[in-house]
């Protein structure tokens, strides 16, 4: 295989990583506000992403990097044309990290609800934002002869790359619902799980309705075969969940999300950001590509530090398996308050 | 302003910012990780709580650097498109594989440590936060070889077919000689700000009559902080002489630009400027307090030395970048930075960290042989050598890069060709504006609680659990020791 068909390849599975995880975050902080009924809840619901959540954010930089590292050209039509709606998603990520870190720090009521707000809000832009950038990149955008994006913001806002961002959402809702009914005991549980299911059952139509669409604008075999993959594991998620198992429910949101993202990748190969003003113009994996020794590097960087990361990163999730309940969350965080 | 301008406006803020909390979080894990590791060694108390009170304040400010290195990660794409192209070949790789290698690292262990208080065995806890410092300095390795590309191009070819510069060596890049200094400077000065953080806020809080009956650990803290900023200072120092003899070969105008010295000085001995006025289109010098022979000695190691000036520099510049294969890439300018900020940011770098390195040396003699400083200004005093010390490193990066100017890349890229074609005016001041205002309001809040939390002092102790003793399973059904 070409080192550029790998590196498109590991840039796929970057995101595939990042979506998978930060998508449960994402669903846990939306849904702060409809699964918690009280502080402690809330609290309950933050601290079962607590360790993780920045693990799994570093996932994004990771893959911003290797764009940067393996198809610089790529790395720079995208981030300055898109330009607007990644400010957003920088901002919305900015104070969203801050409010997990802060919100615990002051005990007001009011210092812990605008937190929060920041937490719902700051979760719901990227996640709607990232499935329009992404349904934006398969579908092509308005590219000249110099590589540079030559629409705006509006050009965007399409029908098309606004149904992946309701794609996006609903998925990661879905997901983040089933995380919580995996990771939590009690009332909360439940709730949790039975929200997961009316939630999949409006992913499942916004993600066919989606996955048709791309299949028959750009699809090829290859994709086809993964967007019914993905379809069948998101079906089977819900089945599990309503049936009460959750481990498999997240294993089927998981895996839903995993594949439909490999196949929009499929789907878009060997093009990375096709160019709708011209077809000469689009970015391929080839035009847009570091040299041969740059790859060959990065290569040999990942191929001895990525099982290493997905090692630490394993096992965190098994130091903190356990299912946090209500009575694990101390009534006041801070011990020594008032001291 | 032209967007080249708002472009740069905004790249220095962001960075300048990210910049801030970036030498605490490099310093303060590695001191939290040892006094943690005293606190396994030798069971007292005040260590531990030393550990939480000042972990504490490290997260607080570990958090706003994250956040502020989110927009560093994409805003080369963002503003810098053209420069993207033209070095990403060399510069990207850097980059992925200081996410690869250190963010992950930095993120997961120190999750591991906030939460694992109850969950993991007690050195293995310790462990996680050395981990952590092992990822900050990882960290700082790959981003400082990326900047000293720029400052010194190295290991790589200009390719006129892609029109960009392309890598050969990926060690050459690693081994960069100013990145082999550049490195332990940066490091050394990150270690001697948190030493500083660490010194005051112990001898504000010992100073206090209400924290009376801690005053015996406080004092561990003043020594530990006084001690390390004292060692590292020196560190800053020597490391900071050779920098200024490399900078002076491969980047000369920088040095002339650091101390306004417009003639060649070729009689030897040339002087270092305290202080100097010079005519406002930077091109010659009124006035200024010297000191004989200094300058010779930065730039050369002799005080004997001549050192070039501005004026022939600027027409070396002219004729060296004039004709060359990347010529696409150059303006016609003249080659000079901006004279006045480089010469006060090289003062303002140097003396203000003699200052903290001067203040750390009189906190030792002052607490020297159990001896107890109780003079009313000790507190107040003590506690401004953190911001000095962040100052400080701030006015070094704005030196560094503006005496870079007007080169991005030297000798190959100006900062002008850089930026992005395809950013309209508009978008460059709608981010310019959102992240100023963002990041206001985060340091007020950020400054806020540090206030809060020092203003409180450390926890009583609590023994942690240690989970290697455990018993039953109602154990785990007590609260989490360290949740949000
Ligand atoms: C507490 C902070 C601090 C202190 C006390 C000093 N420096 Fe520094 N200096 C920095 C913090 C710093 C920095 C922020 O970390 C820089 C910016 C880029 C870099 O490599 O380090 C820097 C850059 C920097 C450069 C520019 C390198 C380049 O552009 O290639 C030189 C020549 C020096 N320093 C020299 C010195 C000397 C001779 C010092 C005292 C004797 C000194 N520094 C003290
Ligand atoms: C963290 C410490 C750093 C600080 C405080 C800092 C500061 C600055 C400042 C103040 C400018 C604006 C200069 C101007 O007005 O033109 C600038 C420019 C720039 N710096 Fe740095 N810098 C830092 C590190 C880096 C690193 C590590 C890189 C590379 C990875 C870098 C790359 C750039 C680039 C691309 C520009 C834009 C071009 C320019 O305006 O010069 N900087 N930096
Ligand atoms: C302009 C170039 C820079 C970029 C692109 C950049 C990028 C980033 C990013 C994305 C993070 C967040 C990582 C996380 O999620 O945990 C971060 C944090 C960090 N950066 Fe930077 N950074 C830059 C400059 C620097 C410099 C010059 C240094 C050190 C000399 C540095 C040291 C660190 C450290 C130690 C952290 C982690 C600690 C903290 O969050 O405060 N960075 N940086």
């Amino acid at each position: 295989m070409e080192l550029t068909t790998v590196w498109f390849t590991l840039i796929a599975v970057l995101w595939i990583g990042y979506f998978t995880l930060e998508g449960f975050d994402f669903g846990v902080g939306m849904l702060l506000p409809v699964l918690a009924r009280d502080d402690r809840e809330r609290r309950m619901m933050i601290n079962t992403i607590g360790p993780h959540w920045d693990g799994n954010e570093v996932w994004v930089l990771t893959a911003g990097g290797a764009t940067f590292a393996a198809f610089p050209e790529w790395y720079a039509t995208l981030f300055s044309g898109f330009y607007l709606p990644l400010l957003l998603i920088l901002v919305a990520l900015i104070v969203r990290n801050l409010a997990f870190e802060y919100r615990h720090q002051r005990p007001e009521p009011s210092w812990k609800a605008r937190w929060d707000l920041a937490i719902i809000i700051g979760s719901f832009l990227p996640a709607l934002l990232w499935g329009v950038a992404f349904a934006n990149i398969v579908r092509g955008v308005p590219i000249d002869e110099t590589k540079d994006f030559t629409g705006n913001l509006f050009t965007l806002l399409n029908p098309f790359g606004l149904l992946g961002g309701v794609v996006t959402l609903l998925l990661f809702l879905t997901h983040g619902a089933m995380f919580i009914a995996l990771k939590t005991d009690g009332d909360i549980r439940h709730r949790a799980r039975a929200l997961s299911v009316q939630l999949g059952l409006g992913a499942a139509l916004a993600a066919v309705v989606f996955l048709l669409w791309t299949q028959i604008d750009t699809g090829n075999v290859g994709s086809a075969i993964f967007f019914v993959l993905a379809a069948l594991a998101l079906v089977g998620g819900i089945v599990m969940a309503r049936a009460g198992r959750e481990g498999w429910g997240f294993i089927g949101t998981f895996a839903a999300i995993a594949l439909a993202v490999a196949g929009l990748f499929v789907a878009l190969f060997p093009d990375v950001m096709p160019s709708t003003t011209d077809s000469a113009f689009s970015l391929t994996t080839t035009n847009a590509a570091a040299t041969h020794y740059t790859l060959k590097v990065m290569t040999v960087v990942a191929a001895i530090f990525t099982p290493i990361v997905l090692g630490y990163q394993a096992w965190t999730y098994w130091v903190f398996r356990k299912r946090i309940s209500v009575h694990h969350i101390p009534e006041a965080e801070l011990e020594n308050a008032g001291r | 302003m032209d967007i080249l301008d708002v472009a740069r406006w905004q790249f220095g803020i962001t960075t300048v910012y990210h910049f801030l909390f970036v030498p605490l979080t490099i310093g303060l894990t590695l001191l939290v990780a040892v006094m943690e590791s005293f606190w396994l060694r030798t069971a007292k108390p005040e260590w531990l709580r030393l550990t939480k009170f000042f972990g504490k304040l490290l997260l607080i400010n570990f958090a706003l650097g994250l956040v502020t290195g989110i927009v560093q990660e994409f805003q080369f794409g963002m503003n810098w498109s053209d420069y993207s192209r033209f070095v990403g070949d060399i510069f990207g790789a850097p980059l992925a594989v200081e996410a690869l290698l250190a963010f992950f690292l930095e993120s997961t262990f120190l999750g591991l440590w906030i939460f694992g208080w109850d969950r993991l065995p007690r050195k293995l806890h310790a462990s996680c936060m050395w981990l952590v410092h092992l990822g900050t300095l990882a960290s700082a390795w790959f981003i400082l070889a990326a900047n000293s590309w720029m400052q010194h191009p190295v290991g790589y070819e200009y390719n006129p077919d892609t029109g960009r510069a392309e890598l050969t060596d990926f060690w050459a890049v690693m081994t960069n000689k100013v990145q082999l200094v550049t490195f332990p400077h940066v490091v050394a000065s990150a270690y001697m700000t948190s030493a500083a953080f660490i010194l005051g806020i112990s001898a504000w809080l010992y100073a206090r009559k209400r924290f009376e009956q801690d005053r015996e650990m406080y004092r561990m803290g003043i020594r530990m902080g006084a001690s390390v900023a004292l060692v590292a200072g020196l560190a800053v120092a020597i490391t900071g002489d050779i920098q200024g003899k490399i900078m002076t070969d491969v980047q000369p105008m920088k040095m002339a630009a650091a101390e306004a010295l417009y003639e060649t000085d070729s009689d030897g001995c040339a002087p270092f400027s305290l202080f100097t006025i010079g005519t406002p289109d930077g091109k010659s010098e009124k006035w200024s307090l010297t000191v004989p022979c200094v300058l010779s000695f930065l730039a050369e190691g002799d005080t004997d030395a001549s050192v070039e000036g501005i004026n022939d520099l600027r027409e070396q510049y002219q004729q060296e970048y004039g004709q060359d294969p990347g010529a696409a890439y150059y303006s016609p300018g003249d080659f000079t930075p901006y004279i006045p900020v480089t010469y006060w940011s090289f003062r303002f770098m140097i003396g203000l960290g003699f200052l903290v390195a001067g203040g750390a040396a009189l906190v030792l003699w002052l607490t020297r042989k159990g001896r107890a400083p109780t003079a009313r200004w000790f507190g107040p005093a003590v506690i401004s050598l953190p911001v000095i010390a962040v100052l400080a490193n701030s006015f070094g990066w704005i030196f560094t890069e503006m005496g870079r100017q007007p080169w991005a890349v030297f000798g190959l890229m100006t900062t002008a060709h850089g930026v992005s074609p395809g950013v309209s005016d508009l978008e460059a001041w709608i981010s310019v504006i959102v992240l100023t205002l963002l990041y206001a309001v985060l340091a007020v809040i950020e400054v806020g609680l540090l206030v809060k939390y020092v203003k409180k002092g450390a926890d009583p102790f609590t023994e942690p659990p240690d989970p290697t003793l455990r018993g039953g399973d109602e154990d785990q059904d007590r609260p989490m020791a360290f949740a949000y």
